[in-house]
């Protein structure tokens, strides 16, 4: 089984604006399927950068990224297009969903642009299935509007697994949320990952980077830290912490 | 992206700013709907011209004498007395292809009946002369061959003149007075109404041409010959062969006649009414173009308000091709769904244009046909600048697009 990801060398330089901005240099990275890692990183490291190279969202300047053993450093437009659908789940910090759109159809969006077509019956099939991974089958019909943040977050996982991606990508996707449903979410990345779903996330909470196996550190575009994570957290046991705490507080209140 | 998934995404957009949608699409609607009401009144004025000339008889040629000319002073086309009897004999008897031919006297004349006199136009003609003209008489009949054979004193009349002289009565069986020459009315003529310049056709005494040589006429020479051809397509060779026949009789002296077919006065009214047509259907197509404007406009505006989807589309796989797809599809759809409720306001009109007005309205379908594909061509042109806007966008920057 190849490396999910291996990048050699990798660079990324922005040209567009007057002076030339170096954002990756050279990072050789490689992650294994099963992997849950987190990038972490002052903003201005490169990490975003690093994420839009690893989703395919764009090319390297330099150096080689073979993901899932296809080479992608040198995909035009539309494969690349084709690679996002068929091998990457995307969930974004501020959800993404399309508005006026129920669940059950943004979840069945990557579908709808799969270069084989799926049957209307498979779509809705498949999409429920997720719906039910992230526990939210009896709000299949309901609107972005009328869900809650975690709720519409785990719309958002369920519409990165749907296509059954090779490496689930989450760019800070706990930054919109309050502390308890961020838990909430980890715990979603955790069992997803111990069903074996190979997962990048990037945050700058040194506690939620704490849920990941494995924590990589960039500045100024150069990764300078890569550790396995020492006494990881479970988000089951966190929850059963702050719902303990909670009550704890009702009472002396 | 499968074309129903297109546009059930299309649809749905539209539906979610119905007001605009449609404040769009009004754009269309009333180009599309002044665009078939313009053109189907010009077609309303065309058609009535037509029928008016086509009033004058079918697949007629005329002969008029050339002009005369004497000691300076040139006295006009048709003042010439050059065209005899025996010509429109001999076109009659040598030229194939003439179905009804009529050798023409006209002259204006006071008449008189019951003591009361009426000028009016008094024109020598054969019997066949109500077949050319399609007029059928409405008591009576037509005087005969033999009438015209023995130069009879018989005549039929307008209505016009029927009203004048003899006020209600029956006239068939009467006498009227042609410069004191009494003629028997033998019929009465259905009324025919005003022709195409203007003239009371009602207004005349048809008597029989030999008639009008023998007892009016000062001088032998015919006024005109009118010939019905027997189709439009022999029109032609029929002018050509009388020209040359006449000019063989003339031997050799210069041309004094001339040959005029009816068509050439056809098509010259009817190219007015066309001008007219296209000049208004023009101008309501102006609008049509600041409607696919306007189209344009709002497909730019929803670019922009849906970037984020747009990026959420790119990042999940979609090419660029199908969002292009997308908003081509929006676009089309407002504009033939404009079209289409600008042939109904567009029917509608000029139904109630043609009520209010009396004014004949001819909806033809080739205007709705055209300003249907005119408007969905529209829906393309204006939308593709916009739709591949949004196609060409780069998915991170419409992704963090605020």
């Amino acid at each position: 089984m190849p490396a999910v990801v291996q990048l050699d060398e990798v660079h990324k330089i922005y040209e567009s604006g007057e002076i030339p901005v170096h954002a990756v240099r050279g990072v050789s990275l490689t992650i294994e399927p099963g992997d849950f890692v987190a990038v972490m990183g002052a903003s201005g490291s490169g990490k975003s950068t690093l994420m839009n190279l690893l989703g395919c969202l764009d090319r390297p300047t330099k150096g080689r990224y073979l993901l899932d053993g296809t080479d992608a450093s040198s995909l035009d437009r539309n494969q690349l297009a084709d690679i996002r659908n068929r091998k990457l789940g995307f969930v974004f910090q501020g959800f993404n969903l399309l508005a006026r759109t129920t669940a059950l159809e943004n979840v069945e969006l990557p579908m709808l642009y799969a270069k084989t077509r799926v049957a209307a019956r498979t779509m809705r099939a498949r999409a429920l299935r997720c719906l039910d991974l992230v526990g939210l089958t009896n709000r299949a019909d309901h609107f972005p509007s009328q869900l809650s943040g975690g709720q519409q977050q785990r719309v958002a996982i369920a519409r990165a697994l749907v296509n059954d991606p090779q490496l689930l990508l989450a760019d800070e996707p706990t930054g919109n949320l309050d502390s308890k449903t961020s838990v909430e979410i980890m715990g979603v990345f955790q069992q997803l990952n111990a069903q074996g779903i190979t997962i990048v996330m990037v945050t700058h909470e040194l506690d939620i980077a704490r849920y990941s196996r494995r924590n990589l550190v960039m500045r100024d575009g150069r990764l300078v830290s890569d550790t396995p994570v020492a006494g990881r957290l479970t988000a089951a046991a966190e929850l059963q912490r702050i719902l303990e705490a909670e009550s704890a507080a009702q009472l002396t209140a | 992206m499968r074309l129903l998934s297109t546009i059930k995404v299309s649809l749905r957009a539209l539906r979610r700013n119905a007001l605009r949608s449609v404040l769009t699409a009004l754009g269309i609607i009333i180009g599309v709907a002044a665009v078939i009401a313009m053109v189907s009144i010009g077609n309303g004025a065309k058609a009535q011209v037509e029928a008016s000339i086509a009033s004058l008889g079918q697949n007629i040629i005329s002969v008029f004498p050339g002009n005369f000319t004497a000691g300076g002073v040139r006295g006009g086309f048709g003042t010439a007395s050059t065209l005899t009897v025996e010509d429109a004999l001999a076109i009659r008897h040598e030229i194939a292809g003439v179905v009804n031919l009529s050798p023409e006297m006209r002259d204006r004349a006071q008449i008189l009946a019951h003591g009361l006199n009426w000028n009016t136009l008094v024109v020598g003609e054969d019997v066949s002369y109500l077949d050319i003209r399609i007029w059928p008489v409405a008591a009576g009949a037509m005087f005969s061959e033999a009438d015209v054979r023995s130069a009879a004193k018989v005549c039929v009349i307008g209505q016009t003149v029927a009203d004048q002289l003899f006020q209600g009565q029956d006239p068939v069986g009467q006498t009227l007075r042609i410069r004191n020459i009494p003629f028997k009315v033998v019929g009465l003529l259905a009324r025919k109404g005003f022709n195409y310049f203007g003239q009371d056709q009602d207004d005349a005494v048809i008597i029989p041409y030999t008639s009008h040589l023998k007892r009016l006429a000062r001088r032998p020479f015919l006024n005109s010959i009118v010939i019905q051809a027997a189709s439009p397509d022999q029109m032609a060779r029929i002018q050509q062969d009388i020209t040359d026949l006449l000019l063989q009789r003339r031997n050799g002296r210069e041309q004094d006649f001339t040959v005029r077919n009816q068509l050439e006065l056809a098509q010259a009214a009817t190219a007015t009414t066309k001008t007219m047509t296209v000049l208004l259907g023009a101008i309501a197509g102006v609008s049509l173009v600041v409607g696919g404007i306007g189209i344009m406009n709002i497909m730019l505006v929803s670019v922009t308000e849906r970037t984020r989807e747009i990026g959420i589309r790119l990042a999940v796989g979609a090419h660029g091709r199908d969002v292009l797809l997308q908003f081509l599809t929006e676009a089309i759809i407002l504009s033939s769904m404009g079209g289409a409720l600008g042939v109904v306001l567009g029917v509608g009109s000029s139904q109630l244009i043609s009520r209010l007005n009396h004014w004949p309205v001819l909806v033809s379908a080739d205007a709705i046909l055209g300003a249907v594909a005119f408007s969905a061509v529209i829906g393309v042109f204006f939308g593709f600048y916009p739709a591949r806007k949004a196609a060409e966008l780069d998915p991170i920057e419409a992704l963090r697009y605020e």
